[in-house]
């Protein structure tokens, strides 16, 4: 059996290179054939993606480049002694750290935050985005102070109620669970069966995503409804663009369906977000 | 970035000053010199000479074809910006410090300081069709808008040209009525003089730069502080971008105390602050002493610094301007 190299090895002429692309995604592909050193044929395949960048020109600013001459001082200016220069070095926006909040802080403005919503709603706050998702966040935790919706659950303080250890069935709803117990509705079936299936049902399927949305601004925006286990944002395989999708795994379930319910519709980066329990992944046969 | 550095002029910068396409730059300074740039590859494209004194202020009409200047050798002219032509001169005895083109550049209103015996003004012309024939029958004022003390740095017509605001050297904000010359408005803004002021694109409200060392950004209709951006040197000069909520502010230490101090503790970087938290991001050095004057161009994708020692830095931005997510800590 010879190899579909050497075979070609006999003919003289290598295959002819060829380019296809650019395709839907911009990306070319360009196939060249060539011998090593020791005349073997080899075949090369370079994918490169093509971005073109288009800047626009106002027509009378064309105009005026084109026609207009210069006058004054300019006129008489040589390329010699040109007033112009541009800078050797490279100039960057320097970026500034921001002061990380102390404890202090942290905690004032939690025991505070009822005045923090109404200076946020005194001030005109138009097209943030990331102060509508605080605005949103405030409002939840007003809610939540006033008992209207669950808390999100919280370890038990340490003076807190000791003794018997509680359990998914005695706990009242809300109360802590520790990770072990949690999710513990059938009680059926083995631990590593259990994750399998915990990840699959309180996976929320989130689409109609902006491109530039990363896994940080998705825990930034679900983090809120409680313990996420997983994000993971589609990417495309070949340009690493987001394709618009998103998955994200919360451990309970109840977070998950609060999470829809609050989010499905929701605008943001001006897009509405449509927010939904994923759909189970098929059986592999 | 690699900014180009514009040395055309030998003094302090006054003012620095896009035209409505972003492709034509002007700079007016201390040394009398008025220069107009193109803004792809900073290359001048022309002077306008003929001023005797501290050039303050420019306007640019929105098509590109006249310069109004204002100057402080008690004179504002209006020149071809084709052709660096002086087409008409306004003479008054005093120094005349803003300008201004209304909406669609009938008139103009120019500011005059106080000066002899005389108070502060502001003036409001009829611009003839071809500003050559006024060289006949003379400047057209249409009123002469005075009262309050102190100089008027900077002019912006609103309420489609029937109101003028001004800002003014004792910190104060001031609506007036064009037709009746009434003051119809009023706030302190700043405790000092307020050094600049600059619209927003869309004229909802607009940035003012004090020596006070701070910038606010103020409603348009009703005087209404938003935000108020603070800085640990004189701020001098303030823009707003037009495409994202970011803030450019220039200043820095005193010029008198300039040569005292070392250069990093002056604070003459070009400073950008987010529009809504008030936080300084980033910045951009290069200057070596106070900024005076900053813009933005009207695409939003570069912007220039003028200063005290008499450089223009005109600096495209870097592509991972428009992609860094700059809100993030």
């Amino acid at each position: 059996m010879a190899k579909w190299g050497d075979l070609l090895e006999d003919e003289e002429e290598l295959p002819p290179s060829t380019t296809t692309g650019p395709d839907a995604k911009g990306v070319v592909t360009k196939v060249e054939y060539y011998r090593n050193e020791k005349g073997e044929v080899m075949k090369k395949t370079t994918k490169t993606r093509v971005v073109k960048i288009e800047k626009k020109v106002y027509k009378v600013a064309q105009e005026r480049r084109a026609g207009w001459k210069k006058f004054g001082e300019a006129a008489t200016e040589r390329a010699a002694d040109s007033v112009t220069s541009q800078t050797p070095d490279e100039v960057q926006l320097e970026r500034i750290q921001r002061q990380k909040q102390t404890q202090e802080e942290k905690a004032k403005g939690a025991s505070d935050f009822a005045s923090a919503m109404a200076g946020s709603d005194k001030s005109a706050i138009v097209g943030s985005l990331r102060d509508m998702l605080y605005k949103k966040r405030m409002e939840r935790q007003l809610l939540a102070a006033k008992g209207l919706i669950a808390a999100p659950e919280r370890p038990p303080d340490e003076d807190g109620p000791g003794g018997s250890l509680p359990t998914a069935g005695s706990g009242k709803p809300g109360g802590w669970v520790p990770p072990s117990l949690r999710n513990r509705i059938g009680g059926a079936g083995g631990e590593g069966e259990m994750m399998q299936k915990r990840r699959d049902e309180n996976s929320v399927r989130v689409s109609n995503l902006s491109e530039d949305v990363t896994e940080d601004d998705l825990a930034d925006l679900f983090g809120p409804f409680g313990p996420i286990q997983r994000i993971f944002v589609a990417k495309d395989r070949e340009t690493g663009e987001s394709r618009g999708f998103a998955f994200i795994n919360f451990i309970h379930r109840e977070d998950a369906l609060r999470a829809i319910s609050k989010l499905d519709g929701f605008g943001y980066d001006n897009l509405i977000l449509s927010v939904s329990m994923a759909a189970p992944r098929p059986e592999r046969q | 970035m690699r900014p180009y550095v514009l040395q055309g002029h030998t003094r302090p910068l006054n003012q620095v000053l896009f035209n409505a396409e972003g492709d034509l730059l002007v700079t007016c300074g201390k040394d009398s010199n008025i220069n107009l740039w193109w803004t792809d590859n900073g290359v001048r494209a022309g002077s306008f000479d003929g001023h005797n004194g501290v050039v303050w202020t420019c306007d640019i009409t929105y098509d590109s074809k006249m310069l109004l200047s204002a100057a402080g050798d008690s004179s504002a002219r209006l020149w071809s910006m084709e052709s660096g032509e002086e087409l008409f001169r306004y003479r008054f005895n005093e120094p005349a410090r803003a300008c201004k083109f209304s909406v669609g550049e009938r008139q103009a209103a120019i500011s005059t300081d106080p000066f002899m015996n005389s108070v502060s003004a502001i003036r409001v012309f009829n611009i003839a069709e071809d500003p050559r024939d006024m060289q006949q029958t003379g400047p057209d004022e249409v009123i002469m808008l005075t009262g309050p003390r102190g100089r008027i740095t900077r002019l912006h017509w609103v309420d489609n040209n029937r109101h003028l605001l001004s800002s003014s050297e004792d910190g104060m904000v001031r609506r007036w009525d064009v037709e009746t010359g009434k003051v119809l408005q009023e706030a302190q803004l700043h405790e000092k003089q307020i050094s600049d002021m600059q619209m927003s694109v869309d004229g909802t409200h607009f940035i003012t730069a004090s020596p006070d060392r701070t910038s606010k950004l103020v409603d348009t209709q009703s005087f209404e502080v938003l935000k108020e951006y603070k800085s640990a040197a004189p701020i001098n000069s303030a823009a707003i971008s037009p495409i994202f909520d970011h803030v450019l502010i220039g200043g820095g230490q005193d010029a008198a105390s300039v040569t005292t101090t070392a250069a990093k503790a002056g604070y003459f970087e070009a400073r950008f602050f987010h529009k809504v938290f008030c936080e300084e991001f980033a910045n951009a050095r290069g200057h070596f002493s106070p900024i005076n004057s900053v813009a933005f161009s009207p695409d939003g994708t570069s912007f220039v610094t003028g200063a005290e020692e008499g450089n223009v830095r005109l600096h495209h931005f870097d592509a991972d301007y428009f992609t860094t997510n700059w809100d993030r800590v």
